[in-house]
């Protein structure tokens, strides 16, 4: 006897390749059953999935939880809301919090916490460097052990090379990925936008796209010196993508993820939005030609799935001017139907499903990205048919920060499951009280 | 840009007056000058002619011993709030302000509460509550004015923000030089210096290039903006290219101020490259004016004898500050009862 059967969805499983109607039943928190038409069964709870996608739950590797220790930005409760009504059911969280992630006490403390407190299931990326000061390595293996799947001094980049090759390589020994935020600290310096025409225009300090690919050319290089996996977070620019690209080719182990807001915005739309600080980000929106080149490394593959960098902020640190504003922006609750919206006609529902789900599991060595027979029951249901406009009632984070609100998208997750159990549904009368 | 959003000042009751010091949440837009983009053409006319007929009584008045020269805004006070140091452009600010009557009164940031860590909008929201009628902002980020101009009611005047405009300096120059060649459309104006880094390039670029000017800008490569960022007008590092048959040559003041990382090697690395001297100026234009918005580098980005020549404006570029700056408040303050100005 099944818990739950959800009918007549269009399941969409990158893994196994199936895209058909079919019911899906669920038992003890994993699919039980999928078949085009399962029986009926007196006293089950039935989901009417009829024009509906269901997909594996998605897989977020690039969050900002802000735990420990800034409760004012997000917290466990709110971030795992956010990400279970953005179709999430597995995030990464990033250790730029107070204190950072850098030790196997606060990483076994926060998986502990998360597992107490999080409906949506939260993996630790810890850190590569104490502190994230660039100075002395962590204690990889520790954290390992406490529950950290991969590495990253995400906030910052890791100047020195010398420490960069030495973490690569011990990184391939307790094999576990480093995730780079690739900046060179000298040339980004002071910089709140990308450096170029929209930049000198109007007299805000830049951010050079080489900041970004100076670091990332190195680091395949140390990569490919060491044999280890190296994952490039938010890939913002044109020449980064060309190096992944020639990276890929020539057998280096690197991946790469790209954010929502980098693939749709520009730095002029920077200047038409009058630099509201709620399209400060790092890195920071860039020029059409990046973005155009971001776009074409999603299709051809060289970029491997989509991430967020869900970078909540609370309303002090952006109300102020833009120079001065933090850096970041919100995306769980807008990721999905942002690229459905804009990319309906270059993604296939299958290929949408792989960006959000299968391929950053399987890049990163997670659970989850697949939902056949004798899978747990991570699973999200996308209604592609209704229209909502982004605003501050229907968001779920602590934070408001994103420059997405007002925005009016094409499809809405309904609902959310973790192991069977509903951890978010659309409530009724939705879409009348967005308006 | 500028929206008429309140009752003009002039004809606001006492209670009015009150209720306007309280701080508001909507982000109301009043009547301000942060960027060259806020003025049309009709309006950059219509203070340049004021500013004529403020610098015409100016000077009988000065004559005469007569001050202060008008009291069209007596009563109202205008509050300078300066971030950055600043001589001349404070002082022509006050100074403007004494000559139509106006209490000019600086908030003294050095002192307040800034340095125990006040944030901004909470600073510009006392500003505000003292009942001050207009503001006049220098700061060192670029944006500050226009920030400061979407949450206060009382109009904001940019007093240079960071390395993004000083639209009072750029109308200033531009007046300087329509007085002494009678004209601006048609002109070559050749800016020479850390363009990328420079509020006063850039408010000059908008302003000179929408008055019909050939703008040309030039500096070592590392001063100098993106091609794309001004595309009408000619961005490069030669100097010779830039400066053949300009009618005005305006040299920067190079800010070390402003320059986290040295842009050039030093003083004579760039006097060697871009440096203005007699022998330049005359090889390539030698009929040109000569500008600076101050303070000048004696020896660096000009000859110390070009100062002294009659073709130098320096002067008179700090004396037309006066009569820019009444211009713009008594336009901005509706002291004649006008509407202020639409953008």
């Amino acid at each position: 006897m099944s818990d739950l059967i959800i009918r007549q969805g269009r399941l969409l499983d990158p893994a196994s390749g199936v895209d058909r109607r079919v019911d899906l039943a669920i038992r003890n928190g994993r699919v039980h059953a999928i078949a085009d038409r399962l029986p009926d069964e007196a006293a089950v709870e039935e989901i009417d999935a009829t024009g509906k996608w269901v997909l594996p739950g998605f897989v977020d590797p690039h969050v900002h939880l802000r735990t420990p220790g800034q409760a004012h930005k997000e917290t466990i409760e709110t971030g795992a809301a956010a990400a279970a009504a953005g179709g999430y059911t597995r995030i990464v969280c990033m250790p730029n919090t107070t204190p950072p992630l850098d030790n196997p006490i606060v990483v076994e403390w926060l998986r502990m916490q998360c597992e107490q407190r999080s409906p949506v299931h939260v993996e630790i990326a810890a850190a590569i460097t104490e502190g994230q000061q660039g100075q002395r390595l962590t204690d990889f293996g520790a954290l390992k052990e406490a529950g950290a799947v991969a590495l990253t001094d995400d906030g910052v980049g890791v100047s020195n090379a010398a420490l960069m090759r030495h973490a690569l390589e011990l990184a391939r020994h307790w094999d576990l990925p480093i995730m780079i935020h690739a900046e060179d600290p000298e040339l980004s310096d002071g910089g709140a936008m990308h450096a170029g025409a929209v930049s000198d225009r109007n007299g805000i300090p830049g951010i050079p796209a080489a900041a970004e690919a100076v670091m990332v050319a190195r680091d395949v290089l140390l990569a490919e010196m060491t044999g280890a996996r190296l994952h490039v977070l938010h890939v913002s620019a044109e020449t980064t993508v060309a190096l992944i690209r020639w990276a890929k080719a020539r057998g280096i182990r690197v991946s790469a993820e790209v954010s929502p807001h980098h693939l749709l915005l520009t730095d002029e739309d920077v200047e038409a939005a009058g630099f509201d600080p709620n399209w400060k980000m790092n890195p920071p929106l860039r020029a059409r030609r990046d973005r155009d080149a971001l776009i074409e490394g999603l299709l051809d593959g060289t970029i491997d799935f989509i991430a967020t960098d869900h970078a909540p902020h609370e309303r002090e640190s952006k109300e102020t001017t833009f120079v001065e504003a933090s850096f970041g922006i919100i995306g769980l609750e807008t990721a999905f139907a942002l690229i459905h919206t804009h990319f309906a006609d270059r993604l296939s529902p299958l290929d949408l499903a792989r960006l959000f789900s299968s391929a950053p599991a399987k890049t990163l060595g997670l659970p989850g990205g697949r939902l056949a027979v004798g899978d747990p029951a991570d699973l999200t249901i996308f209604d592609p048919a209704q229209r909502w406009t982004v605003s501050p009632q229907t968001l779920h984070s602590l934070s408001r920060n994103t420059p997405f609100l007002g925005r009016t998208l094409q499809g809405r997750i309904v609902r959310t499951l973790v192991a069977g159990r509903t951890v978010y549904a659309l409530p009724d009368g939705a879409e009348e009280a967005t308006q | 840009m500028v929206e008429m959003s309140m009752p003009t000042a002039s004809s606001a009751s006492p209670e009015t007056q009150m209720s306007r010091t309280a701080p508001h949440p909507s982000r109301m837009r009043t009547n301000d000058l942060v960027s060259i983009n806020d003025l049309d053409l009709d309006e950059i006319e219509a203070l340049f002619a004021e500013a004529e007929a403020c610098k015409r009584t100016l000077l009988q008045d000065r004559r005469r011993q007569a001050k202060p020269y008008s009291d069209v805004l007596s009563g109202r006070t205008i509050l300078t709030v300066f971030f950055e140091p600043s001589t001349r452009t404070m002082h022509a600010f006050r100074m403007a302000a004494a000559m139509l009557g106006a209490a000019a009164q600086d908030f003294p940031v050095e002192r307040s509460s800034v340095g125990k860590g006040e944030s901004f909008l909470d600073t510009l929201m006392t500003i505000q509550a003292l009942g001050a009628d207009a503001l006049v902002l220098r700061h060192p980020t670029t944006g500050a004015a226009r920030f400061a101009a979407d949450h206060l009611e009382i109009p904001v005047i940019n007093g240079g923000d960071g390395t993004g405009e000083h639209p009072t300096q750029a109308l200033l120059d531009a007046f300087t030089i329509r007085e002494c060649l009678g004209k601006l459309h048609g002109l070559t104006v050749t800016i020479v210096g850390d363009i990328r880094h420079s509020r006063v390039a850039r408010s000059n670029i908008l302003l000179l290039t929408k008055l019909g000017v050939e703008v040309r800008v030039v500096g070592p490569p590392t001063m100098l903006p993106h091609p794309q960022a001004f595309p009408d007008i000619m961005v490069t590092d030669d100097l010779a290219r830039a400066l053949r048959g300009a009618d005005v040559v305006m040299a920067l003041r190079i800010q070390a101020e402003r320059q986290k990382k040295p842009l050039i090697t030093s003083a004579q690395a760039y006097r060697r490259g871009w440096g203005l001297n007699a022998e330049r100026l005359q090889r390539f234009c030698p009929n040109a004016l000569i500008m600076h918005p101050g303070p000048v580098l004696r020896g660096v980005e000009l000859d110390a004898g070009l100062l002294e020549s009659d073709r130098a404006l320096i002067l008179r570029q700090v004396e037309n500050g006066v009569a820019i700056r009444m211009a713009v408040f008594k336009r901005l303050l509706n002291a004649d009862g006008r509407e202020a100005w639409q953008a």
